[in-house]
Parts: structure tokens; C-alpha cells; sequence
């Protein structure tokens, strides 16, 4: 078994997404601790360039599958490159991005492999070489302290928005070997027809340092404008609790929470959200919150870093118009 | 078509949990306990499937003896049958433990299809629906949001960052669902008198084939230590009155607190 700490590089639009280079920020502290290198596994359609990208970041080896047959993601073509490097080079860890396609994979390829698998760690370290993580459970109402056991390679799938990514260093140069990717795509039994782009998630939640959140106490799907024309000023995303979602005032690819996305960014601002329970298992991990809403008794001041007693439609459009000040001035 | 869908017993999401003095779990006494709702509109969606196409849905599940309820409120909602895996050796498995546990149940069924919730509420690792799809080698697709049948496949919706990816399955086929793609049904009166005298087929690991370390806790490569409390949240300054003041002190903060302007 190697003492190496691979990474699963995920991309968008050809570059790698944020979440990879937090992976490999947070794969160059274990595998130091580890005594192995950094390994990153590059899958993907024209992306050979990448790789000086990842070395950058911290990668000491990427290992590249450039097919066509990569270019999009599935489950059976990525499993069937990613499994035979795992079951043959045994990698001490494997960390994978908790995303779509992350989550969809890792446990396909920790069954076909023998491999541990633990999700939504939000916190890992090497001790005595026991490999030990720690993930909200139970709607975030407990942390739970999770052990790797038994031989063999290990895959951890991390939240996004936690692991500081390095400042790039382009004198920093990853070996490339590139990975036999002798794909048959009768192998491959599911297709991507479409791929319909959601126009207001070109910044996803889970990866928007940035957040303005709606509840209940936008009173009608008219005001989440208000809402928008904050986060255009911030450059965040948008997003809901739970009851703007089931009354139909926002799609539910909106919502935060229990039943929805959780999200950690550096930012959330909550704008008529009491704060139910099922809402800050969603949100709870931002590292600051604002809060903005009429009932000083709402749950969501027990949580905010600031809160605002106040009325909304008056607090967000003030606020916006002092954002553009301040952002109109540093640009101009 | 005939559809197994899985599902689990798990605590209500709306409840306070207390942890074990041992820390290594939660305290049940007094807890309630309800079905994962994401299995829930899995069973809902297997119902329609079998509505407009015909043919049966089964419930497994693997779980302690309370399990069992979950297995009575889905055949109350309209499932034909179930099968409740039950064995002391499951209690410490790993998620890839129950799903061998699951797939070794599942393949003694005629299966065109199977169905799970997208995680489970209490320890939110979505692991057994793709992992139950490898050891039963079906494709899958997970977190799908509209699924619709056709000849030999499925079509299905799944929300992924920014986008919406549709996707053609091939059949039989693992689909895990989220919470928008129906909404389930209540139970009937008379689905819950049949669903009282519904038989469950209890099954052990050896009735499935399977040795104790093939699927229970010696076999686990991962372990829960312990359980603590999230880490709390401090309170912080409370801001009323002019909206003006407010949000001059609210600019302040974002600039020099979060650092975002």
C-alpha cells in the first residue's frame, strides 16, 4: 500500500472547480502527515493542460485519462478509469469532492474496490496512521467522530467551501503520467441526452462564498428581486428556506437546508428566515451570518454573527444601494 | 414492472436527539422514529410507476426490530410486500455492509427496478443506493428529480451544480430521489388494515447467503467513536431601530468583519 493522498480533480467549463483545489490544499497537509505524495487523477476531454494548473496548487503527481467518453461525466466510464488505479496502486486516501457527480461516484468505486468510505467530512487528520474524520449527522445536531478501519485504501468525501486552497506557485511541477483510458462504450450504460443550464446557478450555492437567502418573510415570489439585486452588488447566490419552495415561489433547486443543499460559505445573509431547525442544518456551518428579520425572537438570531431587528423591505434595499456605493468606488 | 424500494427507519427529523452517555450513538428511549422521507417519495414513486404500468413494489429494509414499522406505513401507503432484514451481526455494519446486505435480498426478487431515498436523514451519507447498484452491477443514477419510463429504460432528471443533466438509464437500474420529484401520499384507512395483515419476510444474513463478516460489523471499514454536540454558535450583536444607522453598521461589518467588500 502507497502512503499517497489522491485527489479527484472535478471541472467546469474545462477548468477544475474551487472544491479541487481545496482538496488538494487540505490532500498536501495528510499526505505530509502521511509520508506519501500528492497524486491528483485528471479525468476529462481536452484537459491535458490542466495539469500544470493542479501542480500549482499542490498536486507532486497528475495522473491524466483524456478521452472524449470523459468529457461529460458518468458514472460507468469515470468508475471503470478510476477503480483499476485504485484496486492496482492501493492510494492511502482518496479524497473526492462532495458535488453531483462526487457523490454519485465515490461509493460505486469504494463498493467495486474494497475501499472505507466516509461523506460529508468536514474535518480529517492522520493520527498514529489511523485516518479519523469528523461529519454533522443527525440533521447538524451532533457531530459524529468516524474511524477508517481494516486494510486497504480509503475514500473521504469532503464538503466544499471548508480547505483554504494554496496560493498557486508556478514553480511548483507535477510529474504527468497518464492513465490507460481504454474506454468501451458499450461499458457505459447510461447517456447524457441534455444538459438544460440553470441561467441564475452560473455561481452554484455550494460553491458561492456569498449567499442571500429568502423565507417566509419575503411574502410573495415578486420580492425575491429584491434579494437578486443584493447578490448582483455582493456577487453571491440566492437561495431559500423551505416554505418559499413549497409555496412556489422559487424552484426547489433554491432551497437550503434539511431537504435542500447544504452550504458553507464565508457570508449568509437570511432575510425573513425564522430559522427552523430543518433551515440551519443547511446553513449553520457559514462562517458569518447576518440575519434580517421582524420577530426579535426568531431562532436565526441564535445564530447570527449580526442580527437585524427590522423590516426587510426596507434593511435590503438600503443595504444594496450602500454595497454598489462602496463596490462603485473601489472599482472606479 | 416490478420495483424493490429501499427503505429506513429513521429518527424524526423535528425531534431533539440526545446523545448516549458512551457517546457512541444516540439515546432511543422516547425518540420517534419515522420513514426516511426521501424513501418515502421513493415509495410514492414506485406506486405511480405501478399504476400506470402495472406489475408489484417491494420494501426491504435493514433494521432493528422497530424497523418493522417502516415497512408497515409503506405497505399502508400501497406496497404489495416487504422484507425486513434483521440480524445482531448488521448492528456496527458500514454502509457497504448493508448494501451487500440489501443486494443479496434483492436478487432473490424479480427486479426491474429499484428505488432508494437520496440519503438518509440521520446519517446523510447517500452511500447505500450507489453502492447496492454495483453489487447488483445496474447502472444507477442518483438524486433524480423526474423520472419517466420507456422501452427498456428510464429517462431521468438529476439537479447537479448549475444544471440540470438528463439522463438515459439503462434497465434494471438503481435510482435514488430527491424530495421534488412527487409528493407522497397518506396512507389509507383500508391500506392500513391490508397493511396489518400483510406478512413480512424476515430475513437474516444466513438466510440471504451471507456470512456474518461479509456484511455486519466485522466486516466494517469504517466506525463511528463517538457522537458531541455541534459546536455552538456564539450569539452576536443585535442591531434595531433607524434603517439607516442599521445598515451603515451592517456595511462596517461586512467590510471589516467578513471581509467581503
Amino acid at each position: 500500500m502507497s502512503r499517497d493522498v489522491w485527489v479527484l480533480a472535478e471541472y467546469a467549463g474545462g477548468r477544475p472547480r474551487k472544491i479541487t483545489y481545496e482538496l488538494l490544499a487540505k490532500a498536501r497537509t495528510l499526505a505530509d502527515a502521511a509520508g506519501g505524495r500528492v497524486v491528483a487523477l485528471a479525468l476529462g476531454a481536452g484537459i491535458e493542460d490542466s495539469a500544470a494548473d493542479l501542480g500549482a496548487h499542490g498536486a507532486d503527481a497528475v495522473r491524466t485519462a483524456d478521452d472524449p467518453q470523459l468529457g461529460q461525466y458518468t458514472t460507468d466510464a469515470y468508475t471503470l478509469v478510476i477503480a483499476p488505479l485504485v484496486t492496482v496502486e492501493q492510494p492511502f486516501l482518496l479524497l473526492i469532492g462532495s458535488t453531483a457527480a462526487g457523490r454519485d461516484v465515490a461509493p460505486r468505486i469504494a463498493a467495486r474496490c474494497g475501499a472505507g468510505i466516509v461523506t460529508d467530512c468536514a474535518a480529517i487528520e492522520i493520527a498514529d496512521g489511523r485516518v479519523e474524520v469528523t461529519r454533522p449527522v443527525m440533521t447538524r445536531k451532533a457531530m459524529a467522530r468516524v474511524a477508517f478501519r481494516g486494510e486497504g485504501p480509503r475514500i473521504a468525501v469532503v464538503l466544499p467551501n471548508l480547505f483554504p486552497p494554496l496560493p498557486p506557485d508556478p514553480a511548483r511541477r507535477a510529474e504527468v503520467i497518464p492513465a490507460a483510458a481504454a474506454l468501451d462504450p458499450a461499458a457505459i450504460r447510461t447517456r447524457v441526452v441534455e444538459v438544460k443550464a440553470v441561467a441564475r446557478e452560473a455561481l452554484p450555492l455550494t460553491e458561492a462564498d456569498i449567499i442571500v437567502s429568502g423565507g417566509r418573510g419575503l411574502r410573495g415570489p415578486e420580492n425575491f428581486a429584491l434579494l437578486q439585486q443584493l447578490a448582483d452588488a455582493l456577487g453571491a447566490a440566492v437561495g431559500s428556506s423551505r416554505p418559499p419552495v413549497d409555496s412556489g415561489w422559487v424552484p426547489h433547486d433554491y432551497e437550503i437546508g434539511q431537504t435542500g443543499k447544504t452550504v458553507n460559505p464565508q457570508l449568509y445573509i437570511a432575510c425573513g428566515i425564522s430559522g427552523a431547525p430543518q433551515h440551519l442544518a443547511g446553513m449553520s456551518g457559514s462562517r458569518y451570518i447576518i440575519a434580517i428579520n421582524k420577530d426579535p425572537q426568531a431562532p436565526i438570531f441564535g445564530v447570527a454573527s449580526y442580527g437585524v431587528v427590522g423590516d426587510l423591505f426596507q434593511v435590503v434595499p438600503l443595504l444594496t444601494e450602500e454595497v454598489r456605493k462602496v463596490r462603485g468606488a473601489s472599482h472606479g | 414492472m416490478d420495483i424493490v424500494v429501499c427503505v429506513k427507519h429513521v429518527p424524526d427529523t423535528e425531534a431533539p436527539i440526545r446523545i448516549r452517555a458512551d457517546r457512541r450513538g444516540i439515546e432511543e428511549q422516547g425518540l420517534p422514529f419515522v420513514v426516511n422521507y426521501y424513501d418515502e417519495h421513493g415509495v410514492e414513486e414506485a406506486l405511480r410507476i405501478k399504476e400506470r404500468l402495472g406489475g408489484t413494489v417491494t420494501l426491504v429494509t435493514a433494521g432493528p426490530a422497530r424497523a418493522a414499522q417502516a415497512l408497515r406505513t409503506g405497505l399502508a401507503m400501497g406496497a404489495d410486500t416487504a422484507i425486513h432484514i434483521e440480524d445482531p451481526a448488521l448492528d456496527g455494519a458500514d454502509h457497504l455492509g448493508v448494501a451487500r446486505a440489501l443486494a443479496a435480498a434483492i436478487r432473490g426478487q424479480k427486479c426491474d427496478l429499484v428505488i432508494c431515498g437520496k440519503l438518509s436523514t440521520d446519517d446523510n451519507a447517500a452511500i447505500v443506493g450507489s453502492a447496492l447498484a454495483e453489487y447488483l452491477e445496474f447502472p444507477q443514477a442518483t438524486a433524480v428529480t423526474k423520472l419517466e419510463l420507456s422501452e427498456g429504460g428510464a429517462t431521468a432528471h438529476r439537479e447537479v451544480e448549475g444544471a440540470v443533466e438528463v439522463l438515459q438509464v439503462a434497465l434494471p437500474a438503481v435510482v435514488t430521489v430527491e424530495r421534488s420529484i412527487n409528493e407522497p401520499r397518506y396512507p389509507s384507512l383500508p391500506g392500513i388494515m391490508k397493511a396489518k395483515r400483510t406478512p413480512i419476510a424476515v430475513k437474516t444474513l444466513a438466510d440471504l447467503g451471507l456470512a456474518p463478516d461479509e456484511a455486519g460489523a466485522a466486516s466494517a471499514r469504517s466506525e463511528v467513536l463517538g457522537f458531541a454536540p455541534p459546536p455552538q454558535r456564539q450569539a452576536g450583536r443585535v442591531l434595531e431601530g433607524d434603517p439607516a444607522q442599521v445598515v451603515k453598521e451592517l456595511v462596517r461589518f461586512l467590510r471589516e468583519d467578513a471581509k467581503v467588500l
